[in-house]
């Protein structure tokens, strides 16, 4: 990504600044300040904030890292969007980042990646996660449609996409924890739904963050494939937690690749190359 | 006041080497000295810090915010002074403005995102606080020997020989005064309008306001509210353009047409065509006709003076020509008599610490020739950061300088030959405008045009970057 170019000019921008919308913001922060950078968890389509303030959040806390999870327009207990675009979302993560008291981590999970990567571009993260990244193309249409036909087709024809629980959790979740999670997901905005296929690519990140993937090889969203290939685009090579599903954060053995983040965050990752 | 024994900051190296006069130097190696924490001065120390390179950075002041910091002594702004371009052209674009601010935010706002930039990206650890820089010289290799000492005099003077320099030391500060005939004898009370903070100095006075800049215009409309009587003085005639426009601020909607890429002529057409339908004649109301085209002079943003000009709270009147006893006397020979005169005549912009050939200005007229307005000639790691005049925000220019800077002096240990390309274009490029034709003042020998200006820039950084 270094090769790409900065861009400056960002005239449209300008012209039609994004409108302000109201948005729920979950904290959990440690007791005592411990000078660690604060996390800020984006969730992917359909989640809300509590998607993290179930378990992850409060762990976090309790090793010390002031937490913040979002929920991104039209999500969640955030204001409606039905318009909202992939800049609406992307402008919702940069607000939160800025408001926060030191510079952030930005961890987003699934399509919530997607916006990450384009939040990266206009705020110099401390650092980024992406879990279970879902950064978008026709290959992402192609795996819904294999994987789970009945939930995608109406989403291709406007509706919300609809994940089944094979896809989001491991058979080791209790079928009720995850009949509660399931009865709480709601949807993205149609054409940020679109523009996940059709959109363009993100920019290059400002600030040089170093940046972790993780994933599940036995994730039924993101194959082990499209993990790798997200974490070539920022030289490295992902994470993998065998036997869960693409909700890691929800899924029984959740507290796994939360100590991963929060270990590699305490080596102090350097900044990327260039 | 901050000491050397300052958490993450290291003690300056020991001695290493005299200067030309014999003062001890102490080395400072590849750290790099920014001049000033104010808007530019910050943006340039979260920047090479971004990069990787140590800073020091000198403020003469206990805080940051420079300019628009009012506690500090040189800040121009008063109590009711807001931003003239709206949120999105001013703030820096890694670090947004809330959403919930208003589109024109007020001075106190502007000083606590300074303070929230400073906080966010833990810069203050990196800033002297209360130490003004006395000197900058040039030395071998291209380095910098920069002396300090405590704001006011005190303290012995201490000089760091630096691997770069950026100045970022404002140039809203020096008050630039007229020369008028007989106004050492006037009697009644005379100021320059970086000594306005209130309108309560304004109240029940005969005020005449000197100068059409959006300062003045501003003032005009405190007086029009707060004075017994208001005289505007001008001396040409301009465009006063409303903040608003189809409910839109101002400045977005010119951006719509430019992000269109609709040609300046046709955008001077309809901009006069807007003007006739809100604002109309201008001479209706005594306000002299624009000599010139919209987009040749600084735009004026401001909805209230034409405003107050029709309820009769602004009389509009001429240049001054000279000063009585008691009155002052109109280019057009009519005789005023205010009680005070503020004079919203602008600024000049002053490196005092360093010799005005550094910067291309050996004949002292306080117009450097730089490319880019910020890169001098024989001088690559020097930079100057925020001296620009540009028809909307300042901020995002001086981060985007101060990111071109950082690059460079990158690339000086990386790719020396990217860097010696550099320096010739810099040689080549001295004094070019980023603008539409624009009248020749001291006012505007450093305007340039956002778009104009940071297109350039961003070429200059693809530039560097090209495999």
């Amino acid at each position: 990504m270094s090769a790409e170019r900065v861009r400056v000019v960002r005239g449209w921008e300008w012209a039609r600044p994004e409108r302000p919308a109201r948005r729920e913001v979950v904290a959990a922060v440690p007791e005592l300040d411990q000078a660690k950078p604060p996390l800020l968890f984006v969730p992917g389509f359909g989640h809300g904030a509590w998607a993290f303030a179930e378990h992850w959040l409060g762990h976090a806390a309790g090793r010390g890292f002031p937490a913040y999870a979002l929920s991104l327009r039209g999500h969640g207990g955030s204001e409606p969007a039905p318009g909202a675009t992939l800049r609406s979302y992307t402008h919702d993560v940069v607000q939160v980042a800025a408001s926060l008291p030191r510079r952030a981590v930005l961890v987003g999970h699934g399509a919530g990646a997607r916006v990450v990567a384009h939040a990266l571009a206009r705020y110099p993260a401390r650092a980024a996660v992406l879990v279970a990244p879902v950064l978008g193309g026709w290959g992402t249409l192609g795996t819904a449609l294999r994987r789970n036909p009945a939930g995608t087709v109406p989403a291709v024809f406007g509706a919300g996409l609809r994940l089944n629980r094979r896809q989001l959790f491991s058979r080791e979740l209790p079928d009720a924890d995850a009949r509660r999670h399931l009865g709480r997901l709601g949807r993205a905005g149609r054409r940020a739904q679109w523009q996940l296929l059709t959109g363009r690519q993100p920019e290059p990140a400002v600030g040089r963050p170093p940046v972790l993937v993780l994933g599940s090889p036995d994730d039924r969203v993101v194959p082990p494939a499209a993990l790798t290939r997200a974490a070539r685009r920022y030289a490295s090579a992902p994470l993998l937690f065998p036997g869960m599903g693409h909700d890691l954060m929800l899924d029984a053995r959740w507290r796994e690749p939360v100590d991963a983040i929060l270990d590699w965050l305490e080596k102090d990752p350097a900044p990327a190359a260039g | 006041m901050s000491s050397s024994t300052d958490l993450g900051r290291p003690d300056p190296d020991p001695t290493v080497a005299p200067t030309r006069d014999g003062r001890p130097v102490s080395d400072r190696g590849d750290t790099v000295c920014v001049i000033g924490a104010g808007a530019s001065g910050l943006t340039a120390v979260k920047n090479l810090r971004e990069a990787g390179f140590g800073v020091d950075c000198y403020e003469r002041e206990t805080g940051v915010g420079g300019a628009w910091n009012w506690r500090h002594d040189r800040s121009p702004v008063y109590a009711s002074t807001h931003l003239i371009s709206s949120r999105p052209f001013t703030q820096f674009p890694d670090f947004p403005m809330p959403d919930d601010w208003p589109d024109y935010p007020h001075h106190a706002q502007l000083l606590s995102y300074f303070e929230r930039y400073a906080d966010h990206f833990d810069l203050r650890q990196h800033v002297w606080f209360g130490t003004e820089v006395v000197r900058v010289e040039p030395v071998e290799g291209d380095r910098w020997d920069v002396t300090t000492r405590s704001t006011g005099g005190y303290g012995p003077e201490r000089t760091s020989r630096y691997a770069a320099v950026v100045l970022a030391n404002g140039h809203n500060w020096s008050p630039k005064l007229p020369r008028y005939e007989g106004l050492e004898q006037f009697r009644g009370e005379v100021m320059h309008a970086s000594s306005y903070k209130d309108p309560a100095q304004l109240r029940g006075k005969r005020v005449l306001v000197v100068g059409a800049g959006n300062t003045g215009c501003d003032i005009a409309v405190e007086a029009a509210q707060q004075a017994s009587r208001c005289w505007h003085s001008t001396r040409r005639g301009y465009w006063y353009a409303p903040k608003y426009v189809f409910g839109r601020p101002a400045d977005q909607v010119n951006d719509t047409l430019l992000a269109l890429r609709v040609p300046l002529r046709v955008r001077q057409w309809l901009y006069h065509w807007t003007l006739r339908l809100t604002v109309g004649d201008l001479t209706r109301f005594g306000l002299p006709r624009p000599d010139h085209r919209v987009y040749e002079t600084h735009p004026i943003a401001n909805s209230q003076l034409v405003y107050y000009v029709g309820h009769g709270r602004v009389s509009p009147v001429p240049d001054v020509a000279r000063f009585g006893d008691r009155t002052v006397v109109l280019a057009d020979g009519s005789e005023i008599d205010p009680e005070l005169v503020v004079f919203a005549t602008g600024y000049l912009p002053r490196f005092e610490f360093l010799e005005g050939r550094v910067l291309g200005d050996a004949d002292g007229s306080g117009r450097p020739r730089l490319w880019l307005n910020a890169f001098a000639a024989g001088h690559p790691t020097l930079a100057v950061v925020g001296l620009v005049q540009p028809d909307s925000g300042i901020f995002p220019i001086s981060h985007w300088q101060s990111v071109l800077f950082a690059r460079l002096l990158t690339l000086r240990a990386t790719r020396p030959d990217r860097a010696v390309a550099f320096g010739k274009r810099v040689a080549a490029g001295l004094g070019e405008r980023y603008s539409a034709r624009v009248k020749d003042s001291t006012r505007h020998w450093f305007e340039v045009g956002h778009a104009d200006y940071l297109r350039a820039l961003q070429r200059a950084l693809h530039d560097l970057e090209d495999k």
